[in-house]
């Protein structure tokens, strides 16, 4: 792909890497009794989550979900406080005060997502508003599943957006379930179709191509930033664990599982990579010892103070809105030097 | 000082801020060209523009969900509900996403949502709800209801300028039923409590339209003479406990009176405060009047019969007096 250059296929690939690195450390973690609750995974859709983060500017923001943890990662948010967070430490983004992938660093231009989906297309609608509004050329981006098509917040998300022609890419993660839930039994009509009806474009991406998701988000964007408004973008994928780590996936068919493995987005960049004379088991190595030091940072860190439990539920002050994160692609080397401030 | 209605002094505060912050901007459905539903915004996307004065697709979820995300890029929304009662379809966004999220990672959530509220005038089930107890059950957000003009909006200056999610109720029957002198220029009204008027043997504790109908109740020429000191709360979230702790201590006697339902209304956990903290103080039960747990029904008699009237608060009064 032109608009990636070597370095950018290599991070994409890093990327994902490390999101599934972190994940399977993180199980055994869960196995092992150090994460409460449950634990959710984003095993097998990496590629959707980086793919389109990796698109993103820096005054960009996003709104991932539960299994797009890799967008985190993009944008600058450290494994150690990720695996913390999972374990409700002090150190964790929320300071153990919510778990799993429900967080978001402020600094990092990342919204946390709430369980009740999908609300976050809602949010990302009011900033792309915002940024309209201001005249900034700037987009917001939301994903969500294929189950939370079903819900109200979507209708009314995507007709806001279309009515104003808004700066917002929606990111539908279709992985064939929700929970136990079949998309036969979701919806009578794709949901990409519906696009079309709400007056822009929807688009369906091979969701387990890192590189084919990058470019459909990075046109969408483009798109968006010209004024020309949303796009939806399907990414087609796979969840390849259960619901979360207590959901043994019993209404899987094997043979659907045993097709999706083939279709590893992760061994898929690696091929793509390894033909750039790029040394793919020392980048797989280097990741894991970066995830090893991490989890050992996590465990080392303090559960946190219950004495706070009760604090921080109002903000005092003059509120700081969402900072800048990190924007890796090559191809905003000038416009993160050229941003005001 | 000019003397305003109620709803002016809303609009007052809303223009205000609109001039003096590029960051505030309102939106709701019918909001613009037709000046909202009682016309708070009247005249509003003539001076502001389309682009600060938004009307919506009807959608509450939407306009909610809408507002955080602009208020964490660094805006200051006000949203209008057509009515308090329409708040329900956006009750999720409110309450889980922004009640919450300060508490979860540190980011504040600077947003308001006006909610005209409560009964009177025929509204039937679905425009006559006083929805102020969803909220104060919602940790995060902080909850107005101002009965007079000048706090109508020095409380509402006080709501944008907060770094909170926070649900304004204006009584719809206070609307251009009540005027009064409004200070001109930028002022913050504080969340706390106001002694409407002092007394020694009883305290009435309201808020928002209640605060009239008391006032009216407990006149000492309707009570023999008896000094009923009149507590308004104008804040819900945060709760003045120490305003009402200190009154129910100088009279021993304690009426609240919401127009809410009552199981668990917001009179609910001011009857709990005062009998948990003031138990010693106290020379009576704690009573309460509020509607019975009925939706609010449409036609006038049956409306009548289940909100709080003047001569139920009366009786109330005298029951306690007499005590």
């Amino acid at each position: 792909m032109e608009s990636l250059s070597r370095a950018d296929r290599v991070e994409l690939l890093r990327a994902m890497l490390l999101m599934r690195a972190i994940e399977s450390r993180a199980l055994t973690l869960y196995r092992q009794g150090r994460v409460p609750g449950s634990f959710y995974d984003g095993f097998g859709q990496e590629a959707v989550s980086v793919g389109a983060a990796f698109a993103l500017g820096p005054r960009d923001r996003l709104c991932p979900l539960h299994r797009d943890l890799g967008a985190h990662l993009v944008r600058g948010v450290e494994p150690a406080r990720i695996l913390a967070q999972y374990m409700g430490r002090a150190s964790g983004v929320t300071g153990g005060r919510d778990g799993n992938v429900h967080f978001g660093d402020p600094a990092s231009g990342v919204m946390g997502m709430v369980s009740m989906l999908p609300d976050m297309m809602c949010v990302a609608a009011g900033m792309a508003m915002a940024f309209k509004l201001r005249g900034e050329p700037r987009v917001a981006l939301s994903w969500f599943g294929d189950g939370a098509t079903s819900r109200g917040d979507f209708h009314e998300a995507m007709n806001w957006a279309g009515v104003q022609r808004l700066p917002v890419v929606f990111v539908l993660e279709n992985n064939q379930f929700a929970y136990s839930t079949p998309l036969a039994k979701q919806f009578a009509v794709d949901p990409v179709e519906r696009a079309r009806v709400y007056g822009f474009p929807g688009v369906t991406v091979d969701g387990n191509d890192v590189e084919a998701v990058f470019e459909a988000v990075r046109a969408a964007r483009e798109r968006a930033l010209t004024g020309a408004g949303p796009t939806l973008v399907e990414a087609v994928t796979m969840r390849m664990h259960g619901h979360a780590a207590h959901d043994d996936m019993r209404y899987v068919p094997p043979e659907l599982l045993a097709e999706w493995t083939r279709r590893d987005p992760i061994e898929r960049q690696e091929r793509r990579v390894a033909q750039l004379a790029v040394d793919v088991a020392d980048l797989r190595a280097a990741v894991d010892v970066e995830v090893e030091a991490a989890a050992a940072e996590a465990l080392a860190a303090p559960m946190p103070d219950p004495a706070g439990a009760a604090r921080g539920v109002f903000a005092e002050g003059e509120p700081e809105p969402l900072g800048d994160g990190r924007a890796p692609w090559s191809g905003f080397a000038d416009a993160v030097a050229e941003a005001p401030a | 000082m000019p003397t305003m209605t109620y709803l002016e002094a809303i609009a007052d505060a809303l223009r205000e801020q609109l001039r003096a912050d590029p960051r505030v901007f309102v939106l709701g459905e019918d909001v613009g060209a037709f000046g909202g539903a009682f016309k708070v915004t009247d005249g509003f996307v003539e001076e502001f523009g389309e682009e600060r004065v938004i009307d919506t697709p009807l959608a509450e979820a939407a306009i909610v969900g809408a507002a955080v995300g602009a208020a964490v890029v660094g805006m200051r929304p006000v949203c209008e509900m057509q009515f308090a009662d329409f708040v329900a379809c956006g009750f999720d966004q409110l309450v889980n996403v922004a009640g919450k999220t300060h508490y979860r990672f540190g980011l504040a959530v600077p947003l308001v949502v006006r909610l005209p509220s409560g009964g009177g005038f025929s509204g039937g089930p679905f425009h006559s709800q006083n929805p102020e107890a969803w909220f104060m059950h919602a940790p995060g957000i902080k909850v107005l209801a101002p009965s007079t003009a000048e706090d109508a909006k020095g409380l509402l200056t006080a709501a944008i300028r907060d770094p909170n999610p926070v649900v304004f109720l204006e009584h719809k029957h206070l609307y251009r039923r009540v005027k009064g002198e409004v200070p001109e220029g930028i002022y913050e009204t504080p969340m706390s409590a106001r002694v409407v008027r002092e007394g020694t043997d009883l305290t009435v504790i309201a808020y928002g339209a209640m605060v009239h109908a008391a006032l009216e109740a407990s006149a000492p020429e309707a009570l023999d003479g008896a000094s009923v000191e009149i507590l308004d709360l104008r804040s819900l979230v945060p709760l003045d406990t120490q305003a009402i702790l200190a009154s129910v201590a100088k009279t021993s006697k304690a009426l609240i009176v919401d127009e809410a339902n009552e199981t668990c209304a917001a009179g609910a956990q001011v009857a709990a405060l005062i009998a948990e903290h003031a138990f010693e103080q106290l020379d009576g039960p704690v009573r309460r009047v509020a509607t019975p747990d009925v939706p609010i029904p449409f036609s006038p008699p049956l409306e009548q019969a289940v909100l709080p009237s003047v001569e139920r608060i009366r009786d109330a009064c005298r029951d306690l007096l007499d005590y």
